[in-house]
């Protein structure tokens, strides 16, 4: 139901070294979002990868 | 309202269930304001939420802009109410636009309505309402979970003046609310609305979504810099009968609030949680939320010179932002910095503190 404006977004590593967050500025705020779809920014960053329309970046 | 009138209905939210606990609205009153008290130039059909739990909306790419306040004119009862303010006028709106006010509710809290079953109860919204603008308002009730909705119109009558109002829509008998933390209910107040949604009929019983249908005739609110609108009091319960405001303290309402949005420090000098180095480059700091959120959180926390810093060993590191965030929950998360600053020993620990005006560190759950 929303239509966020997802500038950029990045995976983030843990202290395991794995993808814990992703590193997202979604609509104009810069936000860390867990990987978990009942949160609304993950699910909507995967709505838009799955439409083509965004890329999550790798980790540095 | 009488004394015999409220007591009567007060009798009539007994039969339908619920004495204490009426309302289902989280800061109806708008008291609680953890993102802060007013947010001005809302425009580019940007959407956010302001005062908690209530979130500004525009639809399309309108030129109109908009500024919203918590604003201490109220109704006797009252003390803050949410006021929009236009402050750039379109006297025409394209097709695709509109400007809302909405809430969400989680479908856990709405089982006691029976929807989509042969009991289904009736719904009554109650509010306050004050603009300059007279005409015809439109309440937009969304069922997100079956694509279903229903609108009621209200009218402002008098200009300038605190108006109480009363809506109540029927229960729906074919769809229900998922047992879950997810959005059910969208409840939206418009304010404006161009023809893609005003072009067919008004949807006064539940249906099928039908986007033309949601919000015809409403009043536009955003052709004129003079125009403003305010609500307050904001009640929905389950039943015929609207009854009296059902006041909350505001530790009570802020708690209701934090299972949403919590934010932490916010502001120069305020106190976070102990953290410690993980390595020499990588601050760990380990959060625990006052209430259960409603799903694991989203950090929210801008960036910028030396906003944040923590205490170790005789010496205070600052560093820019925090870059991650590890081990979510909806208890409890650890926010992370390996920023540039953040640069000390393995092992060393300390409180750590935001260090600008401009910074904060909350976290989201909304719907």
């Amino acid at each position: 139901m929303d239509n966020m404006n997802i500038t950029s977004a990045q995976y983030s590593l843990g202290l395991d070294s794995t993808n814990t967050s992703i590193r997202a500025i979604i609509d104009g705020k810069e936000l860390s979002v867990p990987l978990d779809l009942s949160n609304r920014h993950y699910a909507e960053i995967m709505r838009q990868v799955e439409a083509g329309t965004l890329v999550v970046a790798e980790a540095d | 309202m009488s004394k015999a009138r409220g007591l009567a209905d007060l009798g009539n939210a007994y039969d339908d269930g619920a004495l204490s606990n009426r309302n289902l609205i989280i800061n109806g009153a708008m008291q609680v304001a953890q993102r802060g008290t007013s947010f001005t130039g809302l425009t580019n059909g940007g959407s956010d939420y302001t005062l908690d739990r209530w979130r500004w909306s525009e639809g399309g790419s309108p030129s109109f802009v908009t500024d919203v306040t918590q604003d201490t004119s109220a109704p006797d009862g009252f003390a803050s109410s949410y006021k929009i303010a236009v402050t750039t006028a379109a006297s025409s709106l394209g097709a695709n636009h509109s400007l809302r006010l909405m809430t969400r509710l989680e479908g856990q809290d709405l089982q006691q309505t029976a929807f989509g079953t042969s009991s289904a109860k009736n719904l009554t919204l109650s509010f306050w309402v004050k603009s300059n603008k007279t005409g015809t308002y439109i309440a937009w009730f969304y069922n997100g979970d079956a694509d279903r909705h229903i609108s009621k119109a209200y009218t402002v009558d008098v200009a300038d003046t605190w108006e109480y109002k009363t809506l109540t829509i029927d229960g729906d008998t074919v769809s229900g609310f998922t047992n879950d933390n997810g959005v059910s209910i969208q409840l939206e107040f418009v304010l404006a609305a161009g023809s893609d949604f005003t072009s067919g009929t008004l949807a006064t019983t539940w249906q099928a979504q039908v986007t033309a249908n949601r919000y015809v005739g409403n009043v536009n609110l955003a052709d004129s810099t003079s125009n403003y609108w305010q609500i307050t009091g904001v009640q929905l319960e389950v039943g015929d009968t609207a009854t009296p405001f059902e006041h909350r303290s505001y530790g009570d309402e802020l708690a209701r609030c934090q299972r949403y949005y919590f934010m932490l420090a916010n502001g120069d000098e305020k106190t976070m949680p102990t953290g410690s180095y993980y390595s020499s480059t990588l601050v760990t700091m380990p959060v625990q939320f006052p209430v259960t959120m409603r799903s694991a959180p989203s950090l929210d926390s801008p960036t910028g010179t030396d906003y944040y810093g923590i205490y170790r060993d005789g010496a205070f590191d600052s560093f820019n932002s925090f870059t991650s965030t590890g081990r979510p929950s909806v208890n409890g998360i650890t926010v992370d910095s390996n920023d540039t600053g953040a640069s000390g020993t393995a092992g060393h620990s300390g409180p750590l503190k935001t260090d600008n005006a401009s910074a904060y560190l909350a976290f989201d759950a909304e719907l």
